[in-house]
């Protein structure tokens, strides 16, 4: 074992190796992080035209539903920046570059989030935090040691949690090759229903989006206990706090879906 | 022109799974944002921004059906064949390449078209019902706007790729193109939801051409005379933008060296 590096160090080189790559480009890597703030700027236009409309939505300020829009930007870019490469994984198979993947003495998943590790998407995170501080500033919270715990743990969560549903939602390219947009309906679908409060969907899609895919507790029941109203769909305040069960049957399931994937995989080529 | 575009139809009809993978990915974000729509427009009382319901319905599935035929997307192959000198097959083609290019992508959205608007509009109809036009003239005025709205995107996606005569790398561009279309083609929401002078400053584009029109006259937000003129300003940016693209692959060309033999 003495001259094999360990994983950490091998995995170490393989990430440090990609960010240098990326970041030697500066004007093109300053471009990227522009472009990627540009995607959250995107969302943040819609929310802003729908409370142009309405100066509430069932019950939450503009202000209240920045707050689940921070959140869920946050844990959803660094989700990405940890995992978003698997989304890659279709074209692997194709091109067979998952072979070589899976001769390699490191497990697959590993090798597949440091190929493509992508710097630029902490310009997501960064416009991420920014309207999450401008927002808890603007809403007013009635700050307990409890509710600022639960404003530092919930972005951890989140990324868990969308993690994982990605790794797992991955799964379903080693069965459909081409079934990337099913993934993504899982992924970007999943970012798109968990920034807005949980009461304008139907309860049953709510309940789903609670209990089977935990996405409620990305940014939706935290936003709710942190600025200290009570749920309109009718769930106690205290399941806010559990968010880090959530990211543990997430995970869990993933672990489940990769496994199954991989082991069902034989190969593209002829 | 007409094999041109049967080609570009039967390329992406091969691909079975992703049109039903994307056809199911359509359906769901379509599912979230008129869930989104609908509790807006409950809050204000039944109406916003002057569509109701059953408006808001049609509007979120014909939308979702026609954004991968419109394309309101990252695309960049003309970009590619610019960068590796592909492009030079193309200029040696008896045809116009902008003809030939256009009637690839009319083959291409014909195909999107057909399976990928369907299932969001069935769907989407069984779960949220749809509104029921009520002029027998309202459906044939759609897909003629339909299909310039597919033009006029060609038209805008092509000026993009074809900066790559200019610029070493178009994803900055692109990027920025696809940030503005998102926002003023009515895929995130409705123009008419956005202040008044950002609204006015959309239709100053060739934008909502792309998505908001086509969806608009199919609600009979425009009818008749006004329904004639939106899809007057459809088929002039189509002209617009097509003669626009000419002139830039002309001058392109004149400072284009292909390397090798």
């Amino acid at each position: 074992m003495a001259e094999r590096p360990g994983w950490g160090r091998a995995y170490g080189l393989l990430l440090w190796s990609r960010i240098a790559a990326q970041v030697s480009y500066r004007r093109s890597f300053a471009l990227d992080l522009v472009g990627q703030a540009a995607v959250v700027l995107l969302d943040l236009i819609e929310m802003l035209a729908v409370f142009h409309q309405v100066p509430v939505l069932t019950g939450f300020t503009v202000n209240d539903v920045l707050v689940m829009f921070g959140l869920a930007s946050v844990g959803f870019a660094l989700a990405d920046l940890a995992v978003g490469q698997v989304d890659g994984l279709g074209e692997y198979v194709r091109t067979g570059t998952l072979d070589i993947m899976l001769v390699r003495p490191l497990p697959v998943l590993g090798q597949l989030i440091t190929s493509d590790l992508q710097v630029r998407r902490l310009g997501r995170v960064a416009l991420g935090l920014g309207v999450l501080a401008v927002a808890v500033t603007r809403a007013g919270v009635d700050w307990t040691p409890g509710r600022v715990l639960l404003l530092v743990l919930t972005p951890f969560c989140g990324m868990i949690i969308f993690a994982a549903l990605w790794v797992a939602a991955s799964s379903v390219i080693f069965f459909l090759v081409e079934g990337q947009e099913f993934v993504s309906s899982v992924t970007y679908g999943g970012n798109y229903l968990s920034r807005w409060p949980f009461s304008v969907f139907n309860l049953a899609m709510a309940r789903l989006f609670t209990f089977v895919l935990p996405n409620a507790f990305v940014a939706y029941l935290p936003a709710v206990a942190i600025l200290g109203h009570t749920d309109p769909t009718g769930l106690p305040g205290w399941l806010a706090w559990c968010g880090p069960l959530a990211a543990g049957w997430t995970a869990g399931l993933a672990a489940l879906a990769w496994r199954t994937g991989l082991r069902r995989y034989v190969g593209a080529g002829g | 022109m007409a094999a041109l575009a049967g080609a570009g139809f039967r390329r992406y009809a091969t691909y079975r799974q992703a049109t039903i993978a994307g056809a199911f990915t359509n359906t769901v974000f379509g599912v979230i944002k008129l869930s989104i729509l609908l509790a807006v427009a409950r809050q204000a009382g039944g109406t916003v921004a002057g569509y109701d319901a059953a408006a808001l319905s049609t509007y979120t599935w014909a939308s979702q059906g026609l954004i991968s035929a419109v394309w309101l997307f990252a695309w960049t192959p003309i970009a590619t064949r610019v960068r590796t000198g592909d492009i030079a097959i193309d200029l040696a083609r008896p045809a116009h390449p902008v003809l030939v290019w256009l009637a690839e992508d009319l083959g291409r959205a014909g195909q999107a078209l057909l399976f990928r608007f369907a299932v969001p509009m069935v769907a989407g109809g069984l779960i949220f019902g749809l509104r029921a036009p009520t002029r027998w003239l309202t459906v044939p005025l759609f897909a003629v706007s339909a299909v310039l709205a597919i033009a006029v995107s060609f038209g805008c996606r092509l000026l993009v790729n074809l900066t790559a005569f200019w610029l070493l790398d178009v994803r900055g561009v692109s990027t920025l193109y696809v940030v503005a279309n998102n926002t003023l083609s009515g895929l995130l929401v409705p123009v008419a939801f956005f202040p008044g002078w950002a609204s006015r400053a959309a239709y100053a584009t060739p934008f909502p051409s792309m998505l908001q029109v086509p969806t608009d006259i199919l609600v009979e937000r425009h009818v008749g005379a006004t329904a004639v003129g939106s899809l007057a300003v459809q088929a002039g940016w189509v002209v617009l933008l097509l003669a626009a693209a000419t002139w830039m692959l002309a001058r392109g060309t004149r400072r284009l060296v292909v390397q090798g033999g």
